[in-house]
């Protein structure tokens, strides 16, 4: 057995329970908060992927019940790569916190709550049970609510609302999604469900199952018609809080809909193929769109969460081995860009005291460095050669040229270069430009800032730089997802 | 009794729809609660709606049993679903406070412009 698959949760399970416990005690508790992140990077690294890199599965069966019965932990390569990528962010952006909101009254609610959706977020990857990846994806929404509320100003409030509401018809929408699958085949566990679907065929309530899916899976990554709520409430958060949410949360989804569509709809996955590259091509250029128009900077990065979630579905929709690997990379590429140009749009912030790009301004002259920090990952979103944007989107380019979908390539390629449009706008307004009469200065800055930002901007380089070997592991992780009789005999065990 | 449940199920989606388009933040909570309860409902008739006993174990034969795991189901979607209710009550009484109207079309501050 291999009881220590329940670490991902345990842990910052367990820190979130001490965090109350310290309540008021700001040093034990983060501390506590640091540590328990520590623990899972330093897991992750020395147990779980040796352990992959062997056998290529692992799996728990929770109080030892037989596989179809208990509810089953299962881990391939692609909930590792998703694993490591939370861990990583994770951490990161906790250092940002610490220094982000060190001595406000916020501080103590912030640690149990980002903890609880570390877990929330583990969980969801970790879990080989239909239902428990509903719970998982609760508890995660529970705890988003709360950080998103924090500080409880009137916009706070008030994009917690949007958000609260539309998460909730998603959540229905998949309860009703697990319901009909339970239905169907009498099982909730992924596995006993691919081989009870493949053995019955598909139907058309199979095909409602697949569409509910989608829905409720497309609202949380904010893909095309469902996106609207996104820019009306992630920029409202405190940054660090934009950035965990931003980078890591809407991902979900998509790792959702690759995990469902190839273990248990491959035959919809193909059906749906235009379905699919249609929603990805509408989502990257109203997003990139969105952005473009956008003076503000955390509403800016925050239509690019909705213009790379269509990259996503793209590779999804070519829904072949090469595509799959690209959009994994591009999963790598993406989420740590993400969060990283958010932790950079705080610095900003906190230097000129705004998020109006029109009131920004002179921060090349003042603060060079955070000004070469930015090149480097906003280089990387575009997509420019030798960072890791340019090997994602050659990927899934070369993917969508293999499978002959012309035009959704043409897309690609086009919002490829809004997005470079919108981030030279980033730079010549807060970086170039001078500094407007009316801006406010801080000069003293908390190093812990820093300190985040350069090593996550340091991970983005070294993505680039193992582009290859990042892409071998996506490439093994996408045979996984395509050969799925591996992963039927690892959790059922026959 | 199939019809009846199918009827109830979809009489609570539609109000529930019907809700959510109100302007006011707690007919949209009242609009999500029904949702969330067709949706149990939904899932209840997947465990199949017929007489039978009580699923303990040794307690009578199995073919007799009716299906407890859509129950359990409904049961842990329940409890999420009360206490996300909760919280979003909690949430509209503060804007109500912060904004002064429970009106969502005075809530449009944060609103992509």
């Amino acid at each position: 057995m291999t009881l220590h698959l329940v670490l991902p949760v345990a842990l910052p399970l367990a820190g979130a329970i001490l965090c109350l416990v310290f309540y008021r005690v700001a040093r034990v508790q983060r501390a506590i908060a640091l540590s328990s992140c520590v623990g899972l990077v330093l897991y992750l690294a020395g147990v779980l992927w040796p352990l992959l890199n062997g056998a290529g599965y692992a799996t728990l069966r929770i109080g030892n019940w037989p596989a179809p019965y208990g509810i089953v932990l299962a881990v391939d390569l692609l909930s590792a790569i998703m694993l490591s990528l939370a861990a990583v962010v994770g951490l990161a952006v906790l250092v940002y916190a610490f220094a982000w909101f060190r001595r406000e009254p916020e501080e103590p609610l912030l640690y149990p709550l980002y903890l609880i959706l570390l877990m929330g977020l583990n969980g969801a990857f970790l879990t080989g049970d239909v239902f428990n990846l509903y719970v998982f994806f609760e508890i995660m929404l529970v705890s988003s609510f709360g950080l998103m509320a924090l500080g409880g100003e009137r916009r706070q409030i008030e994009g917690t609302i949007k958000y609260l509401a539309i998460s909730q018809l998603s959540s229905a929408l998949f309860l009703l999604g697990a319901g009909l699958l339970y239905g169907l085949a009498g099982t909730l566990n992924m596995a006993d469900l691919a081989r009870k679907l493949a053995a019955s065929g598909a139907t058309p309530y199979t095909a409602i199952a697949a569409l509910l899916f989608l829905g409720a899976f497309g609202i949380k990554a904010a893909v095309f018609p469902l996106f609207f709520w996104l820019p009306a409430s992630y920029h409202t958060a405190r940054t660090p809080v934009t950035a965990i949410l931003g980078g890591l949360l809407t991902k979900v989804g998509i790792y959702a809909l690759c995990r469902l569509y190839t273990l248990l709809f491959p035959v919809h996955w193909a059906a749906q193929r235009s379905l699919l590259l249609g929603i990805a091509g509408l989502t990257m250029v109203v997003g990139v769109l969105g952005a473009v128009a956008q003076g503000d900077i955390k509403r800016l990065l925050s239509f690019h969460i909705i213009s790379q979630i269509g990259y996503l579905i793209m590779g999804l929709g070519l829904s072949s081995a090469l595509a799959m690997a690209a959009t994994l990379y591009f999963m790598v590429h993406i989420v740590l860009v993400k969060t990283g140009l958010f932790l950079i749009a705080g610095i900003a912030e906190q230097v000129t005291g705004t998020t109006d790009l029109y009131a920004m301004g002179g921060l090349l002259r003042r603060r060079p460095f955070l000004a070469c920090l930015f090149l480097i990952t906003a280089m990387s979103l575009a997509g420019l050669p030798p960072l890791s944007g340019f090997y994602a989107k050659l990927g899934l380019v070369i993917a969508g040229l293999q499978s002959q979908e012309y035009w959704v390539v043409a897309v690609a390629l086009g919002v490829s270069m809004l997005t470079l449009f919108s981030m030279i706008k980033i730079w010549t307004q807060a970086f170039m430009k001078k500094a407007p009469a009316t801006a406010g200065v801080k000069e003293r800055l908390r190093p812990g800032l820093y300190v985040a930002a350069v090593s996550l901007a340091a991970v983005v380089l070294a993505a680039a730089a193992g582009a290859g070997p990042i892409y071998g592991i996506a490439q093994r992780a996408s045979q996984q997802l395509f050969d799925s009789s591996a992963y039927l005999v690892a959790v059922l065990g026959r | 009794m199939l019809i009846l449940l199918a009827v109830v199920i979809g009489v609570l989606f539609a109000t529930g729809v019907y809700l959510l388009f109100r302007r006011s933040t707690v007919r949209l909570i009242i609009g999500l609660a029904l949702l969330g309860h067709a949706a149990n409902l939904f899932l209840f008739t997947m465990g199949g709606i017929r007489p039978g006993i009580v699923p303990i174990v040794g307690a009578g034969p199995v073919e007799q049993m009716v299906d407890p795991v859509p129950q359990a189901l409904i049961l842990t979607a329940i409890v999420i679903g009360f206490g996300i209710q909760a919280f979003a009550l909690i949430l509209s009484y503060r804007a109500h406070e912060e904004v002064g109207t429970d009106d969502l079309d005075q809530m449009k501050s944060t609103d992509v412009t």
